[in-house]
């Protein structure tokens, strides 16, 4: 098969990168992210967006051209990037240029005269030319940096990833940093701007982390024998340090960083309960379940209902031991969902428990059920938790009277949910190890050939209903406090979604997974404020990219991570 | 000698069609016994009767004075019947040593609730399940690959990972669906030894269906023909040898009114060059 010319490929990969440079445009991305720095006074982010998409229409050419040509020099590969940066950058410029003579505005909305503005870098239509020169020098660097050897391109793509790391997350940085009293804070307004990183900041993360990356490719060897060669006592007490250091900052944490980051990682604390619960129905069992939030909308209203001092509240009993009847009443309902669909496979299961889910948000949020639940209204009024004696309930509207300490802020309630995350993850990775667990994976791998071998279906699967109910219900109950309210609104299907969406993301049936994909999916969003316009189109980008790129997910499941290391040994034993 | 198993008049239709025609059977404890047929003649079929697969629609099926035929697959494997599958159905995302653990799903009995706080007992019950498992392992020549992706073992690996998950159940009687499907002459030797040493050292009694004549009749004792769901013959291998209604149902009709001599002379070819 004759191979296509590299310079054609190339101007095919610049047509392209510039059409996901105007579709970035239109979407209004580049103008919203130019509210916020990269660095300040030198790139904001969405120029930096810009820019990413030249240089990795660059890189993209160039490695095309590496595989298209059989002797490929490095000049054919830098003229390669260069033509595809600049393409990118001349389909920019046409932009700018019909936007000029045509108002878009009437289709795209965002074709303002602010994009315009920010695209020739306020020097008006005449000096458009500088958008295919800036195009042409990134598509060059783009295709160097494929020429690099390995031990230079490494430390400058760790450091570049960590500057804009350190950029996107300033404000989480300056704001602990500023808590910390006056010294820290005085190096915090030294290396973090308003929205972004300052230019010494930017160089101290850059060479800090350039020089720590060529640090560990000389010595890190050495280190780690080192480690490895010391004896049983000296691992253990290094390990001992390493979960101690671990303890200290999750305790610590929200302490340093205020109510904000507090309810943010309650937040994913909640997600990953409800994740931990869906891993064990569809990670190990492989039953999909799209109506789990029904459970946590369970867990939720027991405890809102048994603690409430609202009109709503049934009882006035303490969260603590509101919460173990929560998670009970959870478990039954997972049984009763799980009963009628115990012969249900595969798609048709997705869709009756999608059914179960929106039944009982509609119920729960019904006219028909208001004296009970409230209907539109919610229940409000939760009681917070209290560590010490509560004073009886005397009237409707007033919460009783704590006698110790009350755990009402988000710093508060996140011990209690980051402890009960981690607990659950505990016991569902001794789930995954024991005979049930077991049970479970052989079910989802081949249900005939297990109940051939003994498992009892009916009793597993209604387990692995139950259990995970159990956990998405202790979430829930969890959120009722934090938010001191309930409505029926807040169990949307979205709720299942993402939950089935950071499963898969972090890793079918690991447990680790459930934890990792709950940060990306669920903390990154909430804490990077800005870039929440375009949550779910990043959402489903992300979705998709992984899906093609990394199937498996950012953290896969042992058994896949063990058969991997257990190839190495013994590639290396060949070797 | 005390019979194992016994099948009474047992039928299975699909709609109109009938897959098992009252077919009558038995199995002598401690022997290899084989069902032949031409291609959907109803072994198969036959087979997920006994474990429970697709309940039969009449007829009894009695093992060890036990009825089985309304049972779940569950509850018969309890009772001591384990078998393989035509077209090998592991668990394939899971290890090779875990596959093997599920096969002990019934000897274990632990419950979750122990199992989350972690007692001494199911430590213990964890330790030896794994040993057992080893032993399985080991037994069936997996040594050392226990940590396998069940799918990614190589094909008479995945064979012989089947057969060890079903001896884990620690069957009385054991159904081979095609075990040598897909193997070349020499993992077939292998095989047919493997098979006799279940049941000289284990005591295992064992059922297989088999479409390769050189294992089947290098093993069994007893061979039952199926043939549109009936049986039309059973025997000792020399007798289904000879058998004209056999002959007819694989050679056709013209073979086995002119050819009579020459097939039989076909089977018994196949069955020396076992022997040498």
């Amino acid at each position: 098969m004759k191979k296509e010319n590299f310079l054609w490929s190339a101007v095919k990969t610049g047509l392209i990168f510039g059409a996901i440079a105007i579709f970035l445009c239109f979407v209004g991305m580049v103008e919203v992210f130019s509210k916020r720095d990269v660095i300040e006074e030198i790139i904001t982010l969405g120029q930096f967006v810009l820019l990413a998409t030249m240089v990795s229409a660059g890189l993209v050419a160039s490695r095309q051209t590496s595989s298209l040509l059989e002797k490929n020099t490095p000049v054919s590969n830098l003229v390669a990037g260069l033509v595809a940066g600049l393409l990118t950058g001349l389909i920019l410029a046409l932009l700018v240029v019909i936007g000029a003579q045509i108002n878009l505005r009437a289709v795209f909305l965002n074709a303002s005269p602010a994009l315009y503005k920010l695209l020739t870098f306020d020097k008006g239509v005449g000096n458009v030319w500088i958008l295919p020169t800036i195009g042409a020098v990134a598509g060059l660097i783009g295709a160097a940096y494929l020429l690099l050897p390995q031990i230079l391109s490494r430390p400058i793509t760790r450091s570049i990833f960590f500057v804009i790391f350190m950029a996107l997350f300033s404000g989480l940085f300056r704001v602990i940093m500023i808590n910390q009293g006056a010294g820290m804070s005085r190096a915090a307004k030294y290396i973090f701007g308003q929205t972004g990183v300052t230019s010494p900041g930017a160089l101290i993360f850059f060479f800090g982390v350039i020089l720590i990356t060529i640090f560990w490719d000389f010595r890190g060897k050495a280190i780690q024998s080192g480690i490895a060669s010391l004896p049983k006592g000296g691992q253990l007490s290094l390990r001992v340090i390493a979960i101690i250091v671990i303890v200290l900052i999750i305790l610590l944490l929200p302490l340093a960083s205020g109510p904000f980051i507090a309810q943010v990682i309650v937040t994913v604390a909640l997600f990953v309960l409800m994740g931990l619960g869906l891993n064990i129905t569809l990670g190990f069992a492989g039953l999909l379940d799209l109506g789990f939030v029904a459970f946590y909308a369970i867990g939720a209203y027991t405890v809102g209902l048994l603690t409430s001092y609202g009109p709503f509240g049934l009882q006035h009993i303490p969260f603590w031991v509101a919460v173990p009847i929560a998670v009970l009443v959870s478990m039954g309902a997972g049984f009763m969902l799980g009963l009628p669909v115990l012969g249900i496979r595969g798609d048709y299961l997705a869709i009756a428990t999608l059914g179960f889910g929106e039944i009982v948000r509609l119920l729960a949020g019904s006219d028909f059920l208001a004296p009970f639940f409230g209907g539109p209204q919610g229940i409000i009024g939760i009681q917070k938790p209290c560590l010490g004696l509560l004073e009886p309930f005397v009237k409707v509207d007033v919460p009783r009277i704590c006698n110790g300490i009350e755990l009402g802020k988000p710093q508060d309630i996140y011990y209690i949910a980051v402890a009960s995350a981690l607990l659950i993850a505990f016991a569902a990775w001794r789930l995954r190890e024991s005979r049930l667990g077991r049970a479970w994976m052989s079910i989802r791998e081949d249900e005939d050939v297990a109940e051939a071998l003994g498992v009892n279906l009916i009793q597993t699967k209604l387990l692995a209903y139950m259990l995970g109910a159990a956990m998405a219900g202790l979430g829930g109950a969890i959120f009722a406090t934090l938010i001191g309210s309930i409505f029926a609104t807040s169990m949307q299907l979205l709720v299942s979604i993402n939950v089935v969406s950071l499963i898969i993301v972090g890793g079918m049936g690991s447990i680790p997974g459930v934890i990792v994909g709950a940060i990306a999916l669920i903390g990154l969003p909430e804490l990077l404020r800005e870039i929440s316009e375009f949550r779910y189109l990043l959402y489903g980008m992300t979705l998709i990219i992984m899906m093609i790129t990394k199937p498996e997910g950012l953290w896969p499941s042992q058994a896949t991570r063990r058969e991997l290391h257990h190839a190495e040994v013994e590639a290396g034993v060949k070797v | 000698m005390t019979t194992i198993l016994t099948a009474t008049k047992v039928n299975k239709r699909f709609g109109g069609l009938v897959a098992v025609n009252s077919v009558d059977f038995e199995i002598p404890e401690k022997a290899i016994v084989s069902m032949i047929g031409p291609n959907g003649a109803g072994k198969t079929t036959f087979f997920n009767c006994i474990t429970g697969f697709g309940k039969c629609d009449e007829g009894e099926i009695v093992f060890e004075g036990t009825p089985i035929q309304r049972l779940r697959p569950d509850q018969i494997s309890r009772l001591g019947i384990s078998r393989t599958y035509q077209n090998i159905r592991l668990f394939a995302e899971m290890s090779a040593l875990e596959n093997i653990l599920v096969g002990q799903h019934i000897f274990l009995h632990s419950s979750w609730v122990s199992a989350v706080i972690g007692t001494p007992k199911v430590h213990q019950e964890e330790k030896i399940a794994l040993a057992e498992a080893q032993r399985l392992l080991d037994f069936v020549g997996l040594k050392g690959q226990g940590d396998m992706m069940a799918r990614n073992l190589p094909y008479g690996a995945q064979r012989r990972l089947e057969i060890a998950r079903a001896l884990a159940t620690k069957p009385k009687l054991l159904l081979l669906d095609e075990p040598s499907a897909g193997m070349n002459p020499r993992e077939t030797e292998d095989l047919t030894a493997f098979i006799r040493r279940l049941r000289d050292e284990l005591g295992i009694t064992i059922f297989l269906i088999e479409h390769h004549m050189r294992v089947v009749m290098g093993i069994s004792e007893n061979i039952t023909v199926l043939d549109y769901g009936e049986k039309i013959a059973e025997g000792t291998p020399t007798e289904i040898q000879r058998n004209p209604r056999v002959i007819e149902a694989y050679l056709g009709r013209g073979a086995a009114t002119e050819g009579m001599a020459n097939a039989s002379d076909r089977f018994s070819n196949e069955k020396n060059s076992i022997q040498h």
